[in-house]
């Protein structure tokens, strides 16, 4: 015996299992977030002054980071869209540069990361700083775990296709709608921190 | 997942096994041994309280050469008292055990959605309370500012807090983990014919309460994120400007406020609250329905107000902080959420009662403890009333009475409710009977010495005796006439755990017992015991998946040869 | 989403585009408004409306919502109350907070 809907679409809900899993744990990272962006609320309402994010943050080079995202959001729905139009090799390219694009935002957060520590700009320098880099740096971890699990369906668990071709375009289907979430907080973070 | 016998080493069979039942035994087997492990601690307050700064007997070589509990150890016994209850012991065991083991059985599943999620959430548990457990043995104790962690306090506390924090976070993964997986399973593999409305009361508990899980845990993780940031990064999220600590001058940031971390704690640990009830609930009803032979009275009203109970949960947290300056718009806001959020309990009451009427009353150990449960948690609930009101609360918060109140709902309440369940679906799990005599000598000595400890409680409170004193109000006047109270709620706190002898003794000799082959014993309508062994098939529990043609309380159905009608029997 | 045609996706694949550009415009809108000399809350408002305008189109199509059944929905309904609950009470509370 198996477990049903697993693969196809139980008919009452029209989903598989994995879906509906992957959009309540999502569910729950809204609120995790939310928990992170009650605290800025309440930190900022709560001073007399608020630093701008222009005074410590580098707004171009964010913005380029937000692009960067956007297009791999793009780039991931491409490579489900391609296994959908049974084209492997497709997404593998698609999905490759979506790692490519993560990694480059890893790499401009590296270097806004460590130009600040250099000029002595810690967490502990002020609550602008200390919610900015919590909450930069909860979005980094999530952009880690995502980078390790789409790295794991583009080589290792790529055979997945050759046996269960269904299974593994839902898997991919599953991995995306994390990283458009994880997308989704970036376009939220990146005005807050940077903007206002 | 096919029903070829593979031989299966002890390693994959037990430890590493992916099946729900496995699973749900793994956790109630560790929450078992955490509330054991609770309870001890209370005991040795509970001595300090009695007989202020005399050694402790048995355990006192563990707190130096005078045998005397320390202050600072009484805070961290305190703090890991209730940490351990709510976090190790009652949510695992309502939520983890119940839950895992029975939801997929009730809704004619054979198993969770999530098999190996579902694994990763009991080792996430494990490795969270084995966290806890290090706690202990860190320079300056175990995290020692309450199991509500305020700030600054708690930013500025001993390595114990920072150890618990990362329990914290590890225990909150396990659980959103563990909701997910109830929550597809409930929607996604309910068997055919099992329509919402057929489902048994004790699944609805599950679902709802999973949804509490989901929604409420993560902004107290993202609390404990910024916690760990002020206490390993030099933060001030907590942190107001100008803090004197010693005389000494803070030099952090400041600018930060300890309120955040409460109206981040409290939007969690109020719906936890509900998540402590709620599977108490959805027990009692299985047990109180199978014991009247019975429908249960207003199935429908029933689940509109725990529904509705769990949507209310999510807007009435500041109640905990009436006294915190909060305006007085704001502070009616939540009383008025407070006094609506009374109405659907005493909807679920008196459903409980009435269904209770006319029926036909078999009084075993299961029934006890839920007949128990229902004026227990009555008055858990009702001395809650004075603590909801704002301007009564304001003399109330932070004394014996908030302590009375909450742990007549979660002790002789929830407890009571999943020894119910144990002793009920004992027959279940094992094939085997558990013995009546031990079982109604343990529910008969609880009882009194529950009531015993927490009835005194509510005279201390309302004397104005605060919560968390090492000396039990010793150096207050207004408590001097309250004091010889301590020593009774000590003494019965000590002969309750006696009489968890009863309970332990009779699991042991049960276990070791004969089996009955019996699949029914309780002549019980929904699927766990009209479809399955005792124990249940370990691959697929099934050996036919059922449809369901009833709904789950057929007893007595006129026209019927037998007085239970199953769920999967066809109309 | 598992039973779509080629023709279909191929018509997805199309609106996916049209996302993404619409995406990188409004990127570039937010930026450009933070430029603009309006008070604190006018610029709170105006980057929450264009952040809600992107959020929305990046759920509606890249995640598929717009063709999403009616479970899915619900689950977002009650997050987005519990969420809403999240950051609009505690500003309540310090907004109305007694000043000693």
């Amino acid at each position: 015996m198996d477990i049903p809907y697993t693969v196809k679409n139980r008919p009452d809900t029209g989903l598989y299992n994995g879906k509906l899993g992957i959009w309540l744990f999502l569910a729950s990272e809204v609120m995790l977030f939310g928990g992170l962006f009650s605290a800025y609320i309440f930190l900022r309402t709560g001073v007399e002054s608020w630093p701008s994010g222009s005074e410590y943050l580098d707004i171009p080079l964010a913005t380029l980071n937000t692009l960067f995202l956007i297009t791999s959001s793009v780039t991931m729905v491409m490579s489900w869209a391609s296994l959908k139009l049974n084209d492997f090799n497709k997404f593998k390219i698609y999905a490759g540069i979506t790692l490519l694009l993560a990694c480059a935002f890893l790499v401009i957060k590296y270097f806004e990361y460590s130009h600040k520590f250099h000029v002595g700009y810690f967490p502990s320098y002020n609550n602008f700083l200390g919610i900015y880099f919590t909450m930069t740096g909860l979005h980094v971890l999530h952009i880690i775990g995502g980078i390790i699990v789409i790295f794991y369906f583009w080589i290792p668990g790529a055979k997945m296709w050759e046996s269960d071709p269904e299974r593994f375009t839902n898997r991919i289907e599953i991995v995306g709608l994390y990283w458009h979430f994880v997308d989704l907080v970036w376009i939220f973070l990146f005005p807050t921190l940077y903007l206002l | 997942m096919s029903s070829e016998h593979h031989k299966q080493s002890f390693l994959t069979k037990y430890i590493w096994s992916t099946d729900h039942k496995v699973i749900g035994i793994q956790y109630g087997i560790t929450s078992l041994l955490w509330l054991l492990f609770g309870f001890l601690l209370m005991m040795i307050m509970r001595y300090q309280l009695a007989y202020p700064e005399s050694p402790i007997p048995f355990v006192g070589s563990l707190f130096g050469e005078s045998g005397i509990l320390p202050s600072e150890m009484y805070n961290s016994l305190g703090a890991m008292h209730g940490t351990i209850m709510i976090f190790l012991g009652v949510v695992p065991l309502a939520f983890g055990a119940f839950g895992n083991y029975f939801v997929p059985l009730q809704i004619g599943a054979i198993d969770m959605a999530f098999p190996k999620l579902n694994a990763a959430s009991y080792w996430m548990y494990f490795v969270g309370s084995v966290i806890m457990a290090i706690g202990f043995f860190v320079p300056g104790g175990a995290a020692n500012s309450g199991w509500t962690s305020y700030p600054p306090l708690s930013n500025i506390a001993t390595t114990g807090q920072t150890v618990w924090l990362l329990g914290m976070v590890m225990l909150i993964t396990s659980s959103l983990l563990g909701s997910v997986n109830i929550l597809v399973t409930v929607i996604q593999l309910r068997a055919e014919g099992m329509t919402w409305m057929k489902l048994p009361i004790f699944v609805w508990t599950q679902f709802i309460t999973a949804f509490l899980l989901l929604l409420a845990f993560p902004p107290l993780e993202a609390a404990g994120v910024l916690q760990l940031m002020d206490r390993l990064a030099g933060t001030s999220f907590f942190m107001p400007s100008g803090l004197v600590v010693s005389g000494e001058v803070l030099t952090n940031a400041g600018g930060g406020s300890p309120l955040l971390w409460q109206h981040l704690f409290w939007f969690l640990a109020h719906p936890e609250v509900y998540v402590l009830i709620l599977p108490a609930f959805g027990i009692v009803t299985e047990i109180i329905a199978n014991n009247t032979r019975k429908p249960i009275w207003g199935y429908n009203a029933l689940v509109y107000a725990m529904v509705f109970l769990g949507f209310m949960s999510f807007i009435v947290w500041a109640h905990h902080m009436y006294i915190t300056g909060m305006g007085t718009s704001i502070g009616a806001f939540f009383q008025t959420t407070t006094m609506i959020i009374s109405i659907p309990s005493v909807v679920i009451l008196t459903t409980l009662l009435l269904s209770l009427w006319g029926g036909s009353i078999r009084f075993n150990t299961p029934m006890l403890f839920a007949l128990g449960f229902i004026p227990m948690f009555g008055i858990g609930g009702l001395t809650g009333l004075p603590l909801g009101l704002a301007a009564a609360d304001i003399h109330l918060h932070d004394t014996y009475y908030v302590i009375g109140h909450f742990h007549y709902v979660v002790a002789p309440g929830t407890i009571f409710a999943l020894f119910a369940g144990i002793y009920y679906w004992f027959p279940k799990m094992t094939g085997k009977r558990t013995n009546e005599t031990l079982g109604k000598l343990h529910f008969f000595f609880s009882m009194i010495f529950m009531n015993g400890i927490f009835m005194p409680m509510f005279v201390q409170g309302l004397a104005g005796v605060s919560r968390r004193l090492w000396d039990g109000g010793e150096t207050y006047a207004h408590a001097a006439d309250v004091l010889y109270l301590n020593e009774v709620m000590s003494v019965s706190a000590w002969l309750l755990g006696l009489a968890q002898i009863f309970f332990i003794v009779n699991m042991i000799i049960s276990l070791f017992g004969k089996k009955t082959g019996e699949k029914n014993p309780w002549n019980a309508t929904t699927l766990e015991w009209t479809d399955t062994t005792s124990p249940p098939l370990g691959h697929g529990n099934f050996e036919v998946v059922p449809t369901v043609y009833r709904g789950p309380y057929e007893y007595n159905v006129p026209g019927d040869d037998q007085d239970f009608t199953p769920q999967s029997k066809k109309v | 989403m598992s039973e779509l045609t080629p023709e279909q996706v191929k018509h997805h694949i199309k609106t996916y585009v049209l996302v993404f550009v619409s995406l990188a415009f409004l990127t570039i809108v937010t930026v450009g408004i933070s430029y603009l000399e309006v008070s604190v809350g006018m610029g709170i408002t105006l980057a929450l409306i264009v952040a809600s305008i992107k959020g929305s189109l990046v759920a509606c199509y890249f995640m598929h919502l717009i063709d999403e059944k009616v479970t899915i929905y619900w689950t977002l309904i009650a997050t987005v109350v519990a969420f809403l609950i999240l950051i609009f009470v505690p500003l309540s509370a310090i907004l109305d907070h007694t000043k000693i």
